[in-house]
C-alpha cells in the first residue's frame, strides 16, 4: 500500500517535472517543504525509523539527484579506471550509502525551519548553487545547506550538497582514493557493500 | 591573573608539543596529512576518551535536561564567545560584522538575561563564527599540517596556534573562584558535546573510515569558515574539469597526474609558509 502510494506520488512528480521546466530554486524549495511536512507528521520517522525515512527519500527526493555524477565526483580520477560494470555497481552502492545517511539525518529532524536564500537564475546558466539555511529554534547559529544543481535536458539535478561547507560527496574523495590505492576498485566496491550491509542491518532492527 | 593565564597557555601548549614530539617520526603519503600515523593514534585516543566519558555524560545531560534549558546554556556560552568573535572580525577588517557582534553582546547580556536568551538573532543580528585560526587564515597563513591534538581534537598547524590564543583570552577559563570556573568549563564541554549527538549518528552512518571522514570534513569546514561561506571553488572545480569532464566526451587519453598536479604544490607551499611563522 505504502509502496503503491510512493509509486504514484513519484509518478506525479515525474510527470510534473516533464510537463514544464521548473527553476532549480523552486524545485529545491518544493521538495524540501514537501518532505519536511511529511516528517513533521510522522511519529515513526521522528522516533528513529530509518527504514521509513528511506522510503520517503526514495519516493520524493531521488529523482532529482544525479548519482552517477556524484559517484564520479567522489571517485575523481579513479572513476576512469573502473569498467562500465564497476561504475554501475559503485554508483548503486554509493547511492545506497548517501540515501541512508540522508534518511538518518531526517530522523534527527526536530523543529528546525529552513530559510531559502534569494536566488536568481542567469540566462544560459547550467550549473548553479541554491543556498538554504537550517534555523534552530532559540539558538543562534544557523547551518548552511547548499545544493549544487546541473541542468540535464530540461530538468535540474542535484549533484552535490554542502552542509556548513562540507560536501557530502567530495568528503569521500580521500577515503575512496586510499581504498583504491590499497585494494583496487573491487576493494572499494567491497568496502562500500560491507558498509551498506551493516547499515541495513541496524536500520531494520530499529 | 597573570599566573592563571600562563598556566592555561602552558597546558594547551604542552598538549600541542606532545603532539609535535610524537609526530616527528611518523610520515604518510598524503600531502594534507603528513603525520597520519600519529594522528590516527591520537584520534583513537580521543575517540576512546569520548566513548568512555564525554559521550555518556553528554547523553545523560541531554536526557535529563529539557531542551529549552540546554538552549539557554548554549546561548549563555555563545554570548561570551561573541565578544571574541567581534574582536576577530575587527582584526580581519570586517568592521560592520564586528559592530553587529558588539550589538549582539549588548542586547543578549541585557534583555537576553546574561545571554541565556538569544534576542539578538530574533532582532536580525546574525551570529558569526570567528576565531584566531580563521583570522590567521584571512591574513594569508596557510593551513600547515593537519594534526589531531589530544583532548582538543582535529586542528591544522595554523589553527593550533589560534587555539592557544583563543584559550588565552577565554574569560571562562579565567573566572574566579576556581570551583565555579571548573564547573563552567565542564558544563561548556558537556553541553557542546550534547549538541553534537545527532550529528554523530549521521557521521557513523556515512563514514567508511571515520578518521579520514572527520579529517576531510574538518578541513573543508575550516576552509569554508575562513571564506565566510564562499570559498573559491576553483581548486576543486579545476580538478573536476580535468578528471571528470572527459568521461562524457568518452575515453580520452588519461592524464594520471591531472588531479594532483594543481593541488599538491599549493598545499606544500602552505605547509612551508606556516612552518616558518
Amino acid at each position: 500500500m505504502k509502496s503503491l502510494f510512493a509509486f504514484f506520488s513519484g509518478l506525479l512528480i515525474a510527470t510534473t517535472a516533464m510537463a514544464q521546466e521548473v527553476a532549480p530554486d523552486l524545485m529545491v524549495k518544493t521538495v524540501t517543504n514537501e518532505v519536511l511536512e511529511i516528517v513533521r507528521k510522522d511519529k515513526d520517522i521522528q522516533s528513529g525509523n530509518t527504514k521509513k525515512a528511506i522510503d520517503l527519500v526514495e519516493a520524493k527526493v531521488l529523482l532529482h539527484f544525479n548519482f552517477t555524477r556524484m559517484t564520479q565526483l567522489a571517485m575523481a580520477r579513479d572513476w576512469r579506471q573502473a569498467s562500465a560494470a564497476q561504475q554501475k555497481i559503485l554508483t548503486d552502492e554509493f547511492h545506497a550509502l548517501l540515501v541512508r545517511t540522508y534518511a538518518k539525518a531526517l530522523t534527527e529532524y526536530k523543529n528546525q525551519t529552513i530559510d531559502f536564500k534569494p536566488f536568481t537564475l542567469k540566462a544560459g546558466e547550467t550549473d548553479v548553487r541554491v543556498r538554504t539555511e537550517i534555523k534552530q529554534a532559540g539558538a543562534g547559529k544557523n547551518i548552511e545547506l547548499d545544493y549544487y544543481l546541473e541542468k540535464s535536458g530540461a530538468a535540474w539535478k542535484v549533484y552535490d550538497i554542502e552542509v556548513g561547507g562540507i560536501s557530502i560527496v567530495t568528503n569521500y574523495r580521500d577515503s575512496f582514493a586510499s581504498e583504491v590505492r590499497n585494494s583496487g576498485i573491487d576493494g572499494l566496491i567491497k568496502s562500500l557493500q560491507t558498509k551498506n550491509k551493516s547499515g541495513e542491518a541496524t536500520s531494520v532492527k530499529k | 591573573m597573570k599566573t592563571t593565564l600562563r598556566t592555561r597557555i602552558k597546558s594547551v601548549t604542552v598538549a600541542v608539543m606532545a603532539a609535535g614530539l610524537l609526530a616527528g617520526c611518523a610520515t604518510s603519503g598524503n600531502p594534507k596529512d603528513p603525520i597520519e600515523g600519529f594522528n590516527r593514534a591520537m584520534f583513537a585516543f580521543n575517540e576512546g576518551l569520548d566513548s568512555a566519558i564525554v559521550k555518556p555524560v553528554a547523553t545523560g545531560y541531554e536526557a535529563v535536561l529539557p531542551s529549552p534549558i540546554r538552549t539557554g546554556v548554549t546561548n549563555f556560552f555563545s554570548n561570551i564567545e561573541d565578544v571574541f568573535i567581534g574582536v576577530n572580525n575587527l582584526l580581519q577588517g570586517k568592521v560592520p560584522e564586528a559592530f553587529s557582534d558588539l550589538g549582539r553582546v549588548v542586547i543578549n547580556t541585557t534583555i537576553g538575561l546574561l545571554g541565556v536568551l538569544d534576542m539578538a538573532s530574533d532582532a536580525g543580528l546574525e551570529k558569526h563564527d570567528e576565531d584566531f585560526g580563521q583570522t590567521f587564515g584571512r591574513w594569508g597563513v596557510g593551513n600547515g599540517a593537519y594534526v589531531v591534538i589530544p583532548v582538543f581534537g582535529p586542528r591544522t598547524a595554523r589553527d593550533t596556534v589560534g587555539l592557544i590564543l583563543d584559550s588565552a583570552v577565554d574569560p571562562v577559563g579565567d573566572h574566579k573562584p576556581k570551583g565555579t570556573r571548573n564547573a563552567a568549563l565542564v558544563l561548556r564541554v558537556v553541553n557542546k558535546r550534547a549538541n553534537l549527538l545527532a550529528a554523530d549518528k549521521v557521521v557513523e552512518e556515512a563514514a567508511l573510515d571515520k578518521y579520514s571522514y572527520m579529517r576531510d570534513a574538518y578541513l573543508q569546514r575550516r576552509r569554508n569558515l575562513i571564506h565566510d561561506g564562499n570559498p573559491p571553488r576553483d581548486l576543486e572545480a579545476s580538478a573536476d574539469e580535468a578528471t571528470d569532464r572527459p568521461l562524457s566526451a568518452e575515453a580520452e587519453t588519461p592524464e594520471p597526474r591531472a588531479e594532483l598536479a594543481p593541488v599538491a604544490p599549493v598545499l606544500l607551499a602552505n605547509t612551508e609558509s606556516a612552518a616558518t611563522k
